[in-house]
C-alpha cells in the first residue's frame, strides 16, 4: 500500500494525545494486526482530547498506525460519539429513546435546543452542542444525558435524572473551565464539577455515584431481599440475591473490601477444581448466557478449551446498549472486582492468557472502575504473570465503545476491537473456532460472567437448584419505565412479570401496564393480560418472547404506544451497521411506514402498509446478516398482533 | 494496432523438469438441493453446487474475482435447520445439508431485496438486478416515490445515528450528485447499492491502493474517499478497477458516461475484440469494446489467469492514443 497522505498538520495536544496511547502487546498478534488494534483506542485519544477528529489528528494516526486514510476515515466516521465534523469541545447526548421519552426527555431536548441551537450546529458564540442519542442506560433514574467535554478526565460524564437547569449549569461549567484553562486546558474532574452542575440527585444515584461510601441513605442499609439495586427499601419477596448481592455493600474502589466479602474465593476453588472441572461445573449448573441467545456457557468454554489453535481469548460483552438495560452497567460500578475475578476463571479454564472488556462509550463510571479494579488486581499479583500464585497468566484490557448499539453483536465487537467498523461478520464460523482476531474466543455477556463465580461458590448442583429445570440461577431484570421503584432486581427464573413489577412498587399510577416490553428493543410486546407470564428461557420461548437483556419496560395505562414503535424503529434504523440491505434500507422503510401509520396517513390503506410491514418484517428476520436486523421488527410486531396498535387505522 | 483473437498456439517444447506431484485429491460432499443429489469439492460454496446443477441463483455484490461479502443477501437460500436463510455465496457446503433455493421464504427474501434496493437508488444501469427483478416479480415502487434524501452533498457529511426524515408519503433515496472530479471516471453514487466490491476491487482483493472504503453507517453508509476529498487528492491510482467491478453503473468510465448521456451509447452496435496490452511486459489480456470503428472502453476478462480481470491505469484508459492518428480516423 502506497501512503497517501493529506497534508494536513495535526495539533500538540492531538500529537500528545497519540503519544499517550498506550501499546499493547497481544499474544500471537503482531505487526499491521497489532497496530491496526490501537485505531480505536487512538480516535477515542484524538475525539478526547479536542471533541473531535481533525484532518490532522486523522492524518497523525495513520501515518503511526501505517493505516490508510480512508480507511481510517471509514473506521471513524462510524462511532456516534465520534465527529468527523467540527465540534465545539463540549458536546451533550441527551437520551430519547423509549423509557426517556416517558420521563420528560421531549422537554429536556426542547430547553437544550433554545440554549445550544440546533443539533450538531451551534450558533455563534456557543462553545457547546448537543445530540439526541439512543439508550443511555440510566433508565432507572431518567431522563438521562451524557456530557462529553473535550479534555477532561473523564471524558465524559452521565448526568441522571438530568433537568434542564442542572445541565445547562454543567455545561457552562465545562465550557467556562475550558475557557479558562486555555481550549488546550485541563477541564475539573466530575468530583468538582457535579455538585455545580447539580446533577447528583441524593438518593437516586447513590450507589453509583462517584462518592464512597454513599453519605446516607439506603444503599449501606438496603436488604439484598430482592430489592432494588441502589433505591429504596427492599420490597416483599423471596430474598434472592447473590449476583447483586455485594453492589451497595462493598467499597468498589478497594480491592480489600471485595475479599472482604467473599472476594476471590470463587477463583481459589476454580484452580482447586483445574480447568477441566471448571468447565465441567459449569456444564452441569446449565449455566445459560444472559446476553440474549442464552447459549450454554459451559458448552462454549469447552469448546474454547478444546481448540487446538492458539493463543485463545475471553471477552467479556459490556456493550450494554438495549434500549431499557442498565444491570451491567450497575454490576460494573458497584462490584468491578467481581467481573475482573470472573474472566480471570474465564482464562483461567478455557486457557487463554488475556481478555478484554468491552464496555460501551456511554458508561465512563463502569469504565474507570473497571480500570481501577484491575490496575489494583495487578498490582496485588491477581493479573499478571502468575495469577495469585497459581501458575497461570492472564491479564485483562479494557476496551471503550464509541456509540454503536450493533457492536454488542459479538463479532462486530471483534471487529471494533481489532481496529475495523463494527460490521458483524457471518457465522459460521462462531468465535468459538474463529473469534478475536481469528482465533478461538469465549464471549460472554457481563452477568453472565457474575453468575460464573456464584457457580463455582455454591457448586454447581446448588447453583441449578436454583430457577427452574432448564433456567438455572437467578436473572436480573432492569425495570423501568411506568413503576414506582425503577431498578435492577434480581429474581429467580420462574417469577411472573406481574411479581417483578410488584416488587418494583407496582405501576406508578396503581392502574394495570398498558404492556411491558421485555427484552429491550430488540425484544416483544406483551398485554395486560398476559402479566402472568412466566419468566424463565423455556416459558418465554413457549410463548414466543425471549428474556433478551433481561429488560422489562412498563407502560402506563395512558402510555402513546405508536410514539414508543416509532421511537424503537428510529433505534434500528440510526444504529443498523449498513451492512446488509435487508437491514439497511429494511429498518428505513420500517420507520417510514411506522411513522406513517401513527400519522394516520398511510401510503395506500392501513391494511396494504401492515402487509408491507410484514414482508419488510420478513426479510430482516430471514436474510440480515446479525441478530440486529433479525430482531428489528420483533417490537412492532408484537405490539400489531398482541396489542392490536393500529387496528382500524392509527390509534 | 488492433491483434485479431488467434486460436491458443501449441505449447511449445520445454526442457524437462521435475515432475510436479499431482494435487492431492479433494474429498467429495454430498448434498441435496431443492430434492436433487450433489456432489462436489469440500470447501465449495452452496452457490458452486447450485451452479453445477444449473440452478440459476441470483448475485449482486459476489464476483468471481472477489472474496465474497455476503452483504446483498440475494443470493439466500433455504437450509435444513438453519433458523434464518443463509448467503449461498459464502456458505460452504457440508455432508448431508439439504438446501431449497425457491421456496416461499427464498423468494419473499430476495423479492424484498431488490424492492429495498429500487426504492433507494436508481437501477436503470444495472441490468443483471432489473432481470432479477422481474424474475421475482420486485416492484420499483413499493414503498413510495423515491425522495431525496438530504440536500445533495449531504450524505458526505451524515452524523451517524442521526436520522433525517423525508416527508410523509415518500420513500428516502440516495441523493447525489453525480461526483465528477478527473477525466477517467464518474462517481453517481445515487445508483450504488452499497455492495462493497469497488472496495474490495481497491484493497485487499486486487489494488492494494485502499483509496476507498466505506465510510458512515446505517443507510448513510457510503463509499468515500478520507474525509470525502476528491479522487485526485486520495490515494488513488486510476486503474479503473473498481469500475470494472460496479454492477450498477454506480461508478463509469467518463468516456462510457458521457456517450450514455447523450444517448450514443450502443451495445448492439458494439464488437470486442481480444488483444494483449501493448504497455509492458506483463502481458495483460485486453478486450476492446469497438462502437462505430471507435474503441469506447477496454476491460480484461474475469477468467484471464494473468489479470483476473484487473488492468493498470494505462491498459484501461491509455487507448485514445490509438484513434488520434494524424488526420484522425
Amino acid at each position: 500500500m502506497d501512503m497517501h497522505l493529506m497534508k494536513a498538520q495535526p495539533s500538540d495536544i492531538e500529537r500528545a494525545a497519540l503519544d499517550a496511547v498506550e501499546a499493547l502487546e497481544i499474544p500471537g498478534v503482531s505487526g499491521a494486526e497489532l497496530r491496526r488494534s490501537l485505531v480505536l483506542p487512538a480516535l477515542h485519544a484524538l475525539n478526547d482530547a479536542v471533541g473531535w477528529i481533525t484532518p490532522g489528528g486523522l492524518e497523525e494516526l495513520c501515518e503511526r498506525l501505517d493505516i490508510a486514510p480512508a480507511v481510517a476515515y471509514g473506521v471513524a466516521s462510524f462511532y456516534g460519539l465520534f465527529s468527523t465534523q467540527p465540534l465545539p469541545g463540549v458536546a451533550v447526548h441527551v437520551c430519547d429513546d423509549v423509557v426517556c421519552a416517558t420521563l420528560g426527555s421531549e422537554t429536556l431536548c426542547q430547553e437544550i435546543e433554545e440554549a445550544l441551537g440546533p443539533e450538531g450546529s451551534p450558533p455563534d458564540g456557543v462553545a457547546a452542542t448537543w445530540f439526541r442519542s439512543p439508550c443511555l442506560g440510566q433508565c432507572d433514574r431518567g431522563p438521562a444525558a451524557l456530557v462529553a467535554v473535550a479534555g477532561s478526565d473523564p471524558p465524559c460524564r452521565s448526568h441522571a435524572p438530568a433537568e434542564p437547569a442542572g445541565l445547562l449549569g454543567a455545561v457552562r461549567v465545562a465550557v467556562s473551565s475550558r475557557e479558562t484553562h486555555g481550549v488546550a486546558g485541563p477541564v475539573p474532574a466530575r468530583r468538582e464539577v457535579a455538585p455545580v452542575a447539580g446533577s447528583v440527585i441524593p438518593g437516586a444515584a447513590e450507589l453509583t455515584s462517584e462518592a464512597w461510601p454513599p453519605a446516607a441513605g439506603p444503599a449501606g442499609t438496603a436488604s439484598p431481599a430482592a430489592g432494588p439495586a441502589g433505591t429504596g427499601p427492599p420490597a416483599a419477596g423471596p430474598p434472592v440475591a447473590r449476583i447483586i448481592a455485594r453492589v451497595g455493600r462493598v467499597d468498589p474502589g478497594s480491592l480489600d473490601s471485595y475479599r472482604a466479602q467473599g472476594g476471590y474465593a470463587a477463583l481459589r476453588r476454580a484452580v482447586w477444581l483445574g480447568p477441566g472441572g471448571v468447565l465441567a461445573e459449569l456444564e452441569r449448573s446449565r449455566l445459560l448466557g444472559r446476553g440474549g441467545a442464552a447459549f450454554p456457557t459451559g458448552a462454549k468454554w469447552a469448546a474454547v478449551a478444546r481448540e487446538p489453535a492458539r493463543p485463545h481469548f475471553v471477552v467479556a460483552n459490556a456493550d450494554e446498549s438495549e434500549p431499557g438495560t442498565f444491570k451491567d452497567r450497575l454490576l460494573m460500578e458497584g462490584d468491578p472486582f467481581a467481573l475482573v475475578e470472573a474472566l480471570t476463571i474465564a482464562g483461567y479454564a478455557t486457557g487463554s492468557e488475556l481478555g478484554f472488556v468491552y464496555v460501551r462509550g456511554e458508561y465512563p463510571l463502569a469504565t474507570a472502575r473497571l480500570e481501577d479494579a484491575i490496575g489494583q488486581a495487578r498490582a496485588r499479583g491477581l493479573l499478571g504473570g502468575d495469577v495469585g500464585g497459581h501458575g497461570f497468566a492472564f491479564d485483562i484490557h479494557v476496551r471503550r465503545g464509541a456509540g454503536a448499539y450493533v457492536c454488542g453483536e459479538e463479532t462486530a465487537l471483534f471487529n471494533s476491537i481489532e481496529g475495523f467498523r463494527g460490521e458483524p461478520r457471518n457465522k459460521p464460523p462462531y468465535p468459538t473456532t474463529v473469534g478475536l482476531f481469528d482465533k478461538p474466543t469465549a464471549v460472554n455477556n457481563v452477568e453472565t460472567l457474575c453468575n460464573v463465580l456464584q457457580v463455582i461458590a455454591l457448586g454447581a448442583e446448588a447453583y441449578a437448584d436454583i430457577g427452574t429445570q432448564t433456567s438455572s440461577g437467578t436473572r436480573l431484570f432492569c425495570v423501568s419505565g411506568a413503576v414506582s421503584r425503577p431498578g435492577v432486581y434480581e429474581e429467580p427464573f420462574g417469577v411472573t412479570v406481574a411479581e417483578v413489577i410488584d416488587h418494583a412498587g407496582g405501576t406508578s399510577d396503581g392502574q394495570a401496564p398498558r404492556a411491558v416490553l421485555l427484552g429491550g428493543a430488540a425484544g416483544a410486546f406483551i398485554g395486560p393480560e398476559d402479566l402472568d407470564q412466566r419468566l424463565s428461557f423455556e416459558s418465554a420461548r413457549h410463548a414466543g418472547l425471549s428474556l433478551g437483556s433481561g429488560a422489562l419496560i412498563v407502560f402506563g395505562h395512558d402510555a402513546d404506544l405508536p410514539s414508543a414503535l416509532v421511537r424503537i424503529a428510529r433505534f434500528f434504523r440510526d444504529e443498523s451497521c449498513g451492512q446488509c440491505v435487508p437491514c439497511r434500507v429494511g429498518t428505513v422503510r420500517q420507520h417510514e411506514l411506522l411513522e406513517r401509520l401513527a400519522q394516520g396517513a398511510p401510503l395506500g390503506s392501513s391494511e396494504a402498509d401492515l402487509v408491507r410491514l410484514d414482508e419488510i418484517a420478513a426479510v430482516m428476520r430471514d436474510a440480515s446478516i446479525c441478530g440486529l436486523g433479525q430482531a428489528a421488527a420483533s417490537a412492532a410486531g408484537s405490539a400489531l398482533a398482541r396489542l392490536g396498535v393500529f387496528d382500524g387505522g392509527s390509534t | 494496432m488492433i491483434v485479431e483473437a488467434q486460436p491458443a498456439p501449441q505449447p511449445p517444447l520445454r526442457p524437462p523438469h521435475p515432475r510436479i506431484p499431482e494435487p492431492p485429491r479433494r474429498v467429495q460432499v454430498s448434498l441435496q438441493i431443492d430434492g436433487r443429489h450433489v456432489a462436489v469439492d469440500e470447501g465449495s460454496t452452496i452457490l458452486d453446487a447450485c451452479r453445477s446443477l444449473g440452478i440459476d441463483t441470483p448475485t449482486l455484490c459476489w464476483a468471481p474475482n472477489l472474496t465474497p461479502v455476503n452483504v446483498c443477501r440475494v443470493c439466500v437460500v433455504e437450509v435444513e435447520g438453519s433458523r434464518a436463510l443463509v448467503p449461498s455465496c459464502s456458505r460452504p457446503v457440508s455432508d448431508g445439508m439439504v438446501v431449497f433455493t425457491d421456496s416461499e421464504r427464498v423468494r419473499l427474501s430476495r423479492r424484498m431485496v431488490l424492492e429495498l434496493l429500487m426504492s433507494s437508488v436508481d437501477v436503470s444501469r444495472a441490468p443483471d438486478l432489473l432481470a432479477y427483478a422481474e424474475r421475482y416479480h420486485a416492484r420499483s415502487d413499493a414503498f413510495g416515490a423515491r425522495t431525496p434524501y438530504g440536500e445533495p452533498g449531504s450524505r458526505d457529511l451524515a452524523r451517524p445515528g442521526q436520522s433525517r426524515s423525508v416527508p410523509a408519503g415518500a420513500a428516502a433515496a440516495i441523493v447525489g450528485p453525480v461526483k465528477v472530479d478527473n477525466e477517467l471516471y464518474v462517481r453517481d453514487y445515487e445508483r450504488c447499492i452499497l455492495c462493497y466490491r469497488c472496495v474490495e476491487a481497491c484493497g485487499e482483493d486486487a489494488q492494494n491502493t485502499f483509496a476507498i472504503a466505506v465510510a458512515g453507517r446505517g443507510f448513510d453508509a457510503r463509499i468515500s474517499t478520507e474525509l470525502a476529498v476528491s479522487l485526485p487528492e486520495s490515494a488513488c491510482v486510476y486503474c479503473g478497477n473498481c469500475v470494472a467491478v460496479c454492477p450498477t453503473g454506480a461508478l463509469m468510465a467518463a468516456s462510457e458516461y458521457s456517450m450514455r448521456e447523450a444517448g450514443t451509447w450502443d451495445e448492439s452496435r458494439q464488437s470486442a475484440t481480444e488483444t494483449i496490452c501493448t504497455y509492458c511486459g506483463v502481458g495483460c489480456p485486453l478486450v476492446l469494446h469497438v462502437q462505430d470503428s471507435r474503441i469506447v472502453k477496454a476491460t480484461s476478462p474475469v477468467d484471464s489467469p494473468v489479470t483476473h480481470g484487473n488492468l493498470c491505469i494505462k491498459g484501461r484508459f491509455g487507448f485514445e492514443f490509438v484513434q488520434a492518428l494524424p488526420g484522425g480516423r
